[in-house]
């Protein structure tokens, strides 16, 4: 076993006990929201909108409930490896925020900048974000891969992306 | 031969320019994105998926057959190349291809890889040519009731893999399952898990589902773990072999096509098992066996050959009966729906244009692999040096694009972080992928097909149960509750020793890359006994 430096065995048990948690949540919600599915109308057949949520609802309190069993006797979950991960450091969650903040910044922009301008928003942010520090090559790769995409839906799949306020230049 | 004659009609359709194109377009996209570290098969077609929109059914099913060749092949170069630990489906290919490739012997790892996934994939392509017609022929007779029996075996099979934890897939299941029922309910027109959002309630779209979990969980996930020292790739010439690399080779291929064919096709849980068994069978046939853990090339030939047969022999299941065995044809299971098409036992009648021209692209694509791949290895190589910055902000610009241009709706962006973020989860916690997507596709399917079967009965619960179904609720009952039934039967005799030793050796890789202690508490359970 290799060491895991912040993520303790204990510290990882914990957390796992809030993916029990939300399984179960999630499980409730279901089974709630199934219960106050309004009376049919046009209902056919024997088995009405609700039972399968119920299921499935249930099979997610079970689950959460036998996991936390799990993670009480000693069962970890094992996070994923890859060829560009180290799993040997904590979660770097400044990252995540700033990816974060670039995605959501596309999804805020896209409808009234333009796909040619969000889209470059969020490869800049998102490169930035992951440590590349060549600000102007960055944007540069940042344009071309917009406009490049912009133009490649509009007259390779007929899909028009948001022109924004570029609308009638492009 | 009435497959043959189909089949030839078939290559009919895949041969016309336009198509033979797309199938080349298709592997060279597939395999590009494939060697990209960090994305799969199943995120290459995940992420391909929007770019095929405008396209002919028929055309752009034979671009995915290239896609879905090209990017099993792609990832195998990235575990012989780079020094590092690929993901679970390139495990054991790493295990001696890293270590080929690390005393000089890249460029054959990369051509006894490239020629058996040749090898094995046409010999499976032509397994599956033969034998899906007939398994569409007798499944036209499957009843709803049996097709529900059969749909809950797959989310059983997929939940239940070997050497990992039961729970945790279940877990990722309802969770897929749950995704499944957002939307108006067809039978009822009730909204379900909607909350009064509109956006809701035509579902949650499938390629926002399959490009969330595969490509932004994958680029959030890897970005708060990211390799900061630059990585070592392995430089590659032209791939060759020499004579006893042939003889070497050929009956490795041979062999993993016979292991993984037959896997693929039964809904047993993914690539990860027959290539393990590949790789331990070879370990025992061969007549190097010292050389394994130091780079032996059967180490390489026998899982690659099985990784290919095995994604052929999965597509029975997922053209006859409509059931994805693995991640990657699940998204391409969601690719063909998107096309109003349902893949199950008709689709050999009602579209054997497609049909045929897809499993005529299947050898066109395997042949172009063979064609493209050995002289332009050193060009994937030189791509798995593009700087990790680019290539993870272009996952998410590529997936926020084609997530977007599916609906062009600002909406599903947003619900694309959030799915996103679940598979962050997912990741973290070692929920496996695979049940989810599965359950997300095949969900409402199954439950389709429930109430089906119980109208037919008038609702009487015995409308469920028939003689085929009856044998498929024991296979079920069998698999989940294999660690008692284990018990029970006697101690020495039942084991297959090389199926002990795969399931030894897949922990062991897993054992190896994580971190902590990896597998949970059932699974050491079920272990404990055979440990002296």
């Amino acid at each position: 076993m290799t060491s895991a430096p912040r993520g303790s065995a204990q510290e990882q048990g914990r957390s796992e006990y809030g993916v029990a948690l939300f399984l179960a949540a999630l499980g409730l919600l279901v089974i709630v929201q199934a219960l106050l599915l309004p009376e049919s109308r046009i209902v056919r057949g024997p088995v009405g909108p609700a039972v399968v949520p119920l299921v499935v609802g249930g099979l997610l309190v079970i689950v959460g409930v036998v996991l936390a069993i799990d993670v009480k006797r000693g069962g970890r979950g094992e996070p994923e490896g890859g060829e560009d991960v180290e799993l040997t450091g904590g979660t770097d969650w400044t990252t995540i925020a700033m990816l974060a903040a670039a995605f959501l910044a596309n999804a805020l922009l896209i409808e009234t900048l333009g796909w040619v301008f969000s889209g470059a928003v969020l490869f800049w942010g998102s490169a930035f974000a992951l440590g590349s520090r060549h600000y102007v090559r960055d944007a540069v790769i940042a344009f071309a891969l917009s406009i490049g995409s912009f133009y490649l839906f509009a007259l390779g799949l007929g899909i028009v992306l948001p022109p924004g306020i570029l609308r009638g230049i492009l | 031969m009435d497959a043959f004659g189909s089949l030839m009609e078939g290559f009919g359709t895949a041969l016309t320019p336009t198509n033979l194109a797309f199938a080349l377009l298709g592997v060279l996209l597939g395999t590009a994105i494939g060697v990209l570290p960090g994305i799969g098969p199943a995120m290459a077609v995940a992420l391909l998926l929007p770019l095929t929109r405008g396209l002919d059914v028929t055309t752009a099913l034979i671009m995915f057959a290239g896609i879905y060749y090209g990017g099993m092949y792609g990832g195998s170069t990235t575990s012989i190349l780079l020094n590092t630990p690929g993901e679970s489906a390139s495990v054991v290919t790493a295990i001696e291809g890293n270590k080929m490739a690390r005393s000089g012997r890249a460029a054959q790892a990369l051509a006894t890889a490239a020629i058996g996934s040749f090898v094995a994939g046409t010999i499976a392509t032509l397994l599956l040519a033969l034998v899906a017609p007939l398994v569409a022929d007798l499944a036209v007779e499957v009843s709803p009731a049996d097709m529900f029996a059969i749909m809950v075996l797959a989310f059983i099979a997929v939940t239940s893999v070997l050497g990992s934890s039961r729970v945790r897939g279940l877990a990722s299941l309802g969770l897929g399952l749950a995704i499944g029922l957002v939307g108006i309910d067809a039978t009822s027109g009730q909204q379900r898990l909607t909350f009064g959002i509109g956006e809701l309630a035509d579902g949650i779209d499938i390629v926002v589902v399959a490009v969330g979990l595969f490509a932004v969980g994958e680029a959030l996930w890897t970005a708060a773990h990211l390799r900061r020292r630059p990585v070592e790739v392995i430089p590659v010439g032209n791939p060759r072999m020499s004579r006893s690399d042939w003889r070497r080779s050929w009956k490795p291929w041979l062999r993993g096509t016979a292991i993984g064919f037959p896997f693929g096709a039964v809904p047993a849980g993914g690539a990860e098992v027959p290539t393990f068994l590949s790789y331990v069978t070879e370990k025992r046939l061969s007549r190097h066996p010292e050389e394994f853990g130091t780079g032996a090339i059967e180490g390489v030939a026998g899982p690659e050959a099985t990784n290919n047969a095995s994604a052929a022999g999965g597509l029975v299941p997922l053209l006859t009966l409509g059931i994805p065995v693995t991640a990657t044809a699940a998204v391409l299971l969601a690719a063909i729906e998107s096309y109003g098409i349902q893949p199950g036992p008709q689709l050999f009648d009602s579209e054997p244009e497609l049909v045929w021209g897809l499993i005529a692209s299947l050898f066109i694509g395997n042949t172009a692999l063979l064609v493209l791949n050995l002289p332009l290895a050193p060009l994937w190589a030189r791509l798995l040096r593009i700087p990790r910055t680019y290539l993870y902000a272009g996952i998410l610009f590529f997936a926020s694009l084609g997530a977007y241009a599916t609906n062009a709706n600002v909406f599903d962006l947003f619900m694309l972080l959030v799915i996103g973020a679940l598979g962050f989860m997912m990741r973290r916690f070692g929920l496996p992928l695979l049940p989810a997507i599965v359950g997300v596709i095949l969900g409402p399917f199954a439950e389709a097909e429930l109430r089906q079967a119980l109208q037919i009965s008038n609702g009487a619960i015995g409308g469920l149960i028939d003689p085929l179904s009856v044998v498929v609720y024991v296979i079920v009952a069998l698999v989940l509750l294999w660690p008692l039934v284990r018990l029970l039967l006697p101690k020495k005799g039942v084991h297959v020793p090389v199926l002990d030793e795969a399931v030894h050796e897949i922990e062991e890789a897993h054992h190896h890359h994580g971190t902590t202690d990896a597998i949970s508490v059932e699974a050491r359970a079920k272990q404990d006994p055979d440990r002296p």
